[in-house]
């Protein structure tokens, strides 16, 4: 795809030229948004739930250091191996050395939007390790050689049709095959076959307890516990923010967790790894990746505060609408746009633009983060840094100029009213945004000031 | 009670009808309104692309034109809203400051302040009340539907005293309609669809007037409307509100 169209206004349009499918999209994650609600209500302390977690993480935040720390001290003393990595490029070294030593040269892997962030599939390709994700819709979107669109639910752009295409292809199921019972057993069986034949496993974190040592992954599938019990190598990479204190937290996010995701109670698996089993090796790794360097962003630092729940995806509208490869960035929708310009401002300026501000995010996310509000801070370290476009800045010189100015104003609004030329939408010709799908509003006689005054004098006289 | 109003710059230029609906509907409740005319806007297009930094003249002229009133009021929550969030003055912090909590919007100046309780006012008609994020979200004009709280509605509640108006129930009670401030023309594509899909909601319930606090919400929807020839109109809530 060429650099020019890959902003998230220009993917968006591409993916609206289908209105069925983006009806589907909206509707299958609305349905997931109302899942949630009706979960949520069944718990009559949800707000308090929400706050305390927002507390706890807050607290994480405030003592990372130690608490990383004191985390690494009690998973040594279980006998899990505990790396450091500070970029991606290390985190994937890391990965490669440990595989490269045991003369691993195939590895199955669950759950880590991590990896995906740090393009861990690619770099073990590249030196020739095969990566199979066991997860069922990591796995339709490993072999549709895409990118998942959304954190919890990757492959959510796609119709069980089209899945059946790619199984057809890659598994051969039979032609035409749509039925999602008979597509996942034939996932099942062709993974079967990996999780017996694989001696590494890779996960993700969802919640690492600083007080035991031990580390927790939540699945629905199963998938990441069926890697790690038959293999010799578990790795488990982790994001440094992913710690809570005690064990006794993990109450707390277990119930926000899996009810904000997708409505479910709990997710069906919450797996806690604690020890390696006799000859069993456990590599942990700590991720930095940018995650310090938003820690010193008093106006973003909330952001890593995230438990990877997607609630902000499901409820956003615009993400309905556009899809999550939109966002192009392995984390997609308002919590995306919010981490995204940390790693690379220029890169994701538009990310944080792809919202109207409407604020659904922060009130469902379960740590309460206010996602709209940095959006909108985003918005002007952007703008400061120099990432506006230039087109962008002269009209807001000029509407500036024009708005500081009570003169200016009314002279320009009596002049045909300054704002049939310069508001966006009110010029009628094809070039203007506004006018493709909306007519522009009519123009009155008077303006509410001229009004003002006109009965201002009518009831001197 | 001395009370300034805003009419935000796109109302003044566009829908003097919502200003002068308000206007006359704050006269009719007994209010002593003044209107100064050496206002022009809140900042918000700037500041919401980006431009925070560029509004310091709209702020000192707001500061200039409203810190002498007992109240603000003004029927549109996003401009409100950033004025609550936002205005600042180096020299003048304490007036500025003092603007930001004497502000209000309209419909919860009517029932939070003046707790209007009988409005004679009648509109036979089906109205479908669009809830802006801002308004909704920001101001808490209304309990929102992510939330497990207590359910309230101020616009609601005003609309209840309107004779023979009769409110639709939405299939989506507070989804945003996607104008979004220059998100209407930066991201046009998700803008329109947004807009569309709000309406039809409005449409599939049998609305003939889509309502609300924010004219700029609705300006869009109505773009959206006129192109698709639809005969359902939108009218800012002070307009019904003052209807006889």
């Amino acid at each position: 795809m060429e650099a020019a169209v890959k902003t998230h206004p220009g993917l968006s349009e591409i993916f609206n030229e289908d209105e069925n499918r983006v009806d589907w999209h909206d509707e299958t994650l609305w349905w997931i948004r109302q899942k949630r609600d009706k979960s949520a209500h069944s718990i009559p302390e949800w707000e308090q739930l929400r706050e305390t977690a927002s507390g706890i993480k807050n607290n994480v935040l405030s003592n990372l250091a130690a608490y990383l720390i004191s985390f690494e001290k009690n998973a040594l003393a279980n006998g899990v191996i505990v790396h450091w990595a500070a970029d991606a490029a290390e985190h994937n070294h890391i990965v490669h050395t440990i595989l490269h030593k045991h003369g691993i040269k195939e590895m199955v892997k669950s759950k880590s939007m991590l990896t995906e962030e740090c393009h861990l599939n690619e770099y073990l390709e590249h030196h020739g390790i095969g990566v199979i994700d066991s997860d069922l819709g990591e796995r339709i979107v490993q072999l549709a050689k895409e990118p998942p669109s959304h954190i919890v639910l990757p492959c959510i752009h796609k119709k069980k049709e089209e899945i059946g295409d790619l199984f057809h292809e890659h598994l051969g199921v039979p032609a035409g095959t749509s039925d999602p019972q008979i597509l996942t057993e034939a996932a099942r069986q062709h993974l079967r076959e990996t999780f017996l034949t694989r001696k590494a496993a890779l996960t993700g974190v969802n919640f690492a307890i600083a007080e035991t040592g031990e580390f927790v992954v939540c699945t629905n599938e199963g998938n990441a516990d069926m890697g790690v019990h038959l293999a010799y190598v578990h790795i488990a990479s982790m994001g440094m923010e992913k710690i809570i204190p005690e064990r006794q937290h993990l109450g707390v996010f277990l119930r926000l967790l899996a009810r904000s995701a997708t409505g479910q109670p709990v997710t069906t698996y919450s797996s806690h790894f604690k020890r390696p089993r006799p000859g069993q090796e456990i590599h942990l790794i700590i991720v930095d990746n940018g995650r310090s360097i938003q820690m010193g962003r008093e106006d973003f630092r909330a952001s890593l505060k995230c438990i990877r729940c997607g609630a902000c995806m499901n409820t956003c509208p615009v993400y309905r609408r556009s899809g999550g490869h939109s966002y192009h960035y392995a984390i997609s929708g308002p919590i995306g746009a919010i981490l995204a310009p940390n790693l690379d401002m220029k890169k994701y300026a538009d990310l944080p633009f792809a919202s109207t501000l409407c604020g659904s995010c922060s009130n469902v996310c379960p740590v309460k983060i206010d996602i709209h509000q940095q959006l909108y801070k985003w918005r002007q370290v952007i703008v400061k840094e120099g990432y506006a476009d230039t087109s962008k800045k002269i009209g807001m010189q000029l509407m500036t100029f024009t708005l500081s100015s009570p003169l200016v104003f009314r002279t320009a609004g009596k002049a045909g009213r300054w704002f049939l030329k310069h508001a966006p939408f009110a010029v009628n010709n094809k070039l203007n945004p506004w006018f493709k799908h909306r007519e522009m509003p009519e123009a009155p006689a008077e303006s509410f000031g001229e009004w003002y005054k006109k009965q201002e004098r009518n009831k001197k006289l | 009670m001395k009370v300034g109003l805003f009419i935000p710059c796109y109302v003044d230029q566009f829908y003097p009808n919502a200003g002068i609906a308000t206007y006359k509907l704050l006269v009719k409740l007994g209010v002593d309104v003044t209107y100064p005319v050496g206002q022009t806007c809140c900042g918000q297009p700037m500041a919401n692309s980006g431009f925070a930094h560029l509004t310091t003249d709209c702020d000192r002229l707001f500061v200039d034109n409203f810190a002498g009133f007992d109240y603000i009021v003004s029927p549109s929550g996003s401009c409100v809203l950033h004025i609550k969030d936002h205005l600042h003055s180096e020299e003048e912090a304490d007036k500025a400051l003092g603007i930001r909590k004497k502000i209000y919007e309209l419909v919860e100046f009517l029932v939070d302040i003046l707790k209007v309780g009988n409005l004679h006012a009648s509109f036979p008609h089906k109205v479908g009340l669009h809830q802006s994020c801002h308004g909704q979200r920001g101001l808490m004009l209304t309990q929102m539907t992510e939330l497990v709280a207590p359910y309230f509605s101020k616009p609601g509640q005003l609309l209840a005293q309107v004779k023979g108006l009769e409110l639709v129930e939405l299939s989506r009670a507070d989804e945003c309609c996607g104008f979004g401030g220059t998100f209407c023309v930066v991201e046009e594509a998700i803008s329109s669809k947004m807009g569309k899909d709000r309406i039809n909601d409005h449409l599939l319930h049998g609305a003939e007037y889509i309502t609300g606090s924010d004219m700029s919400c609705l300006m869009h929807m109505e773009g959206i409307l006129k192109r698709a020839d639809s005969k359902v109109k939108v009218l800012h809530i002070a307009e019904i509100l003052n209807a006889e």
